[in-house]
């Protein structure tokens, strides 16, 4: 991890930990509730992905703009999104982010630039150009970062995003998270070429692969995008290699993937690797480590007390 | 698949695979595209068990890439296939709606008859899983209001069999609205399959204090609140059109010219809705007998909301129904 394990100086060690904690246990417990019935619904969880959101927030100004997808949890926990008013939208109730009309793949908070997940997969690609469109046109230094999927690269809005963006020159980063399947269909089936990232080149853009588990990794590529989309030196797109640990939606039996294929990834745990590194460059004790984990399981209960003590918006 | 020849309780689901794979046996030009159709069996596990019999050149995984393989599957249909294409949420439907409307729709009549475009569109529509505002709608009344299209959506295991395998033998774009709530639903299923043809309605219940015109899982709603009125003593008529483009009409009219009253029941939008063009046509082929105004109860004007207890308030529930019937006959 070398010393860009310490990134943004608003992002010491600690609180990176403490975010991708977060969202791992706030993710589990959201499993563990559909487990249990006691939520409806379904859910799409990113346990697994938390360096590639944390890293991608960290690089980012706190009015930078994001865009999400279905899988959207820990983009939000990572923009600044509070545990207890997304379990509550989990749960339906009124204190949820969307008074419970959204569901877990529709909350957005606009006042910390959070645009918003969403049910359509690719759908908010050409959102978060036109987000970076009204930034460059109203001069105000802002970028808007897009978080998608392999799945979502199929589709015609990330190429006319990508063209669109790229021919306006706009602020925007796209990030696609390729964490190897789209539902059931692995990535090398369904999508042509090498790497997402060579898609760029057909836009005339910089398309940058990068460890998807290295929050480090994650962090210094979106910083530089970041840097260069307001340099007004346009688009970028980053594809970061990552791996969902849990299925596609609740009630996956993960027919189409190996359990061998899943231990090997078990081992470039983000998390893991994350704290093993930051113990090594000492900046994180074993006591940090159990601090944080104290801290985020407290948060967890609090916010699932929460979500379980509100009401329901009166229909 | 089945193998007893008696009258079976049958997932709704289930029907409608037997169609595919009876379909498919008949006719090697029927392929089925779709996502993650094939190994997972779809989203909700309507063509499970299909690739097995199949194979992965009739059923094709596609890339989300809807509006790509929608008209990648009109090509196929113009040039000698008779493809099925499955949208796990019909929600999605509307990143395919392009190729559909100005493509499908109209190939037939721009190119003066030389082109048929044999194709199936399944759609999974409907609320009541909590899915959310971008997996819930029922938009079956765009593609009624273009000319070229057929629809038709329905209730029942036996006719979401016999409606598809028509839907599969014909010659032009049709769309076939299933409900995502009727999947896991036993019903009833008849040995023998055959098709059913499209614009006949099914007259479920007979009565005579009013016609309910109803379609998809909205005839469950209708049916269990008619027999609730029926211990009242109000005895109303419950029409699951099957088919809304083409439609039929004359059971319509038959219905309510014996009624007088008419209330019709969607899960689609009211407004430019489904409802209007049967308030309509029930006007047209009974004003005289209509004995009060037509009343349409539909989804509320909203983005179908995800908690559970706003999700059912957004829709018709039994006790709205059964209100409304009192209402018009009181
Ligand atoms: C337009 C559209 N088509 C299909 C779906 C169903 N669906 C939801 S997520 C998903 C897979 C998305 O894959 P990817 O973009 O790789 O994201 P991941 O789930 O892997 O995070 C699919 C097919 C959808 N929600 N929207
Ligand atoms: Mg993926």
């Amino acid at each position: 991890m070398e010393n860009r394990s310490v990134m943004h100086p608003d992002w010491p060690a600690a609180r990176i930990l403490r975010t991708m904690l977060l969202i791992r246990r706030l993710e589990e417990r959201v499993d563990a509730l559909f487990a249990a019935g006691e939520l409806r619904g379904t859910s799409h969880l990113s346990a697994g992905q938390e360096a590639t959101a944390v890293g991608a927030c960290a690089a980012l100004r706190a009015d930078d703009y994001v865009t999400s997808n279905h899988r959207g949890h820990g983009h939000f926990l990572a923009k600044g999104g509070e545990a207890r008013r997304i379990m509550a939208e989990l749960f339906g109730k009124a204190t949820g982010y969307s008074q419970g009309k959204g569901g877990t793949q529709h909350m957005a908070d606009f006042s910390i630039g959070f645009l918003g997940m969403n049910g359509i997969t690719g759908g908010m690609l050409p959102i978060a150009a036109g987000a970076a469109f009204s930034a460059r046109y109203r001069g105000s230094g802002q970028v808007a970062l897009a978080f998608f999927g392999d799945g979502a690269s199929n589709q015609g809005t990330f190429h006319e995003a990508l063209n669109l963006a790229a021919i306006w020159r706009l602020p925007a980063v796209f990030l696609c998270e390729n964490n190897c399947y789209a539902m059931s269909s692995p990535a090398c089936h369904m999508v042509s070429g090498a790497r997402i990232a060579d898609r760029a080149a057909g836009y005339g853009l910089p398309g940058v692969t990068v460890d998807g588990n290295d929050v480090a990794a994650v962090y210094a590529a979106v910083a530089e995008a970041a840097a260069r989309a307001r340099a007004g030196d346009g688009p970028t797109l980053i594809e970061a290699l990552t791996y969902r640990i849990l299925g596609h939606s609740r009630g996956d039996l993960r027919v189409y993937r190996t359990r061998e294929e899943e231990a090997e990834w078990a081992a470039r745990d983000p998390i893991a690797r994350f704290t093993a590194a930051a113990q090594a460059a000492d900046i994180l004790s074993p006591d940090d480590i159990a601090a944080s984990e104290a801290a985020v399981a407290t948060e967890v209960a609090a916010a699932e007390a929460f979500a379980r003590a509100s009401p329901f918006l009166a229909s | 698949m089945r193998t007893t020849t008696a009258t079976q309780l049958v997932y709704y689901a289930d029907a409608i695979r037997e169609a595919l794979a009876l379909e498919m046996r008949r006719d090697p030009a029927v392929v089925l595209f779709g996502e993650d159709i094939a190994l997972y069996g779809g989203a909700f596990g309507v063509t499970r068990g299909l690739l097995d019999e199949f194979g992965p050149e009739r059923v094709v995984n596609t890339p989300i890439s809807e509006g790509g393989f929608t008209g990648l599957a009109i090509g196929a249909a113009l040039t000698g296939l008779r493809p099925v294409v499955e949208y796990m949420f019909m929600d999605f439907i509307a990143l395919a709606a392009d190729q559909i409307v100005n493509h499908a729709a109209k190939f037939r009549e721009i190119y003066g008859e030389q082109a048929r475009v044999p194709i199936v569109f399944r759609a999974a529509g409907g609320a009541g899983r909590s899915y959310g505002a971008t997996h819930s709608q029922m938009l079956e009344g765009w593609f009624m209001h273009v000319p070229g299209m057929k629809v038709v959506a329905p209730s029942t295991a036996e006719d979401a069999r016999g409606l598809l395998i028509s839907a599969i033998r014909d010659d032009d774009p049709v769309l076939v609205v299933e409900h995502k709530d009727l999947y896991k639903v036993r019903m009833p299923l008849s040995a023998e399959a055959r098709p059913i043809p499209f614009g006949a309605a099914r007259v479920l219940r007979e009565g005579d204090a009013a016609t309910v015109i109803s379609y998809s899982k909205a005839v469950h709603t209708a049916a269990l609140a008619a027999a609730q009125l029926a211990q009242d003593d109000i005895h109303v008529e419950v029409i699951d059109v099957r088919s809304l483009k083409p439609l039929d009409t004359a059971t319509i009219a038959a219905s309510v010219r014996k009624t007088g009253k008419a209330l019709i029941v969607t899960e689609a939008m009211g407004v430019a809705g489904p409802a209007a063009e049967l308030a309509y046509q029930v006007m047209a082929g009974a004003f005289e007998y209509l004995e009060a105004p037509i009343v349409r109860l539909t989804a509320r004007e909203t983005a179908i909301p995800f908690a559970p207890p706003l999700e059912a308030a957004a829709v018709p529930g039994v006790e709205e129904v059964a209100r409304a019937v009192r209402a018009l006959v009181g």
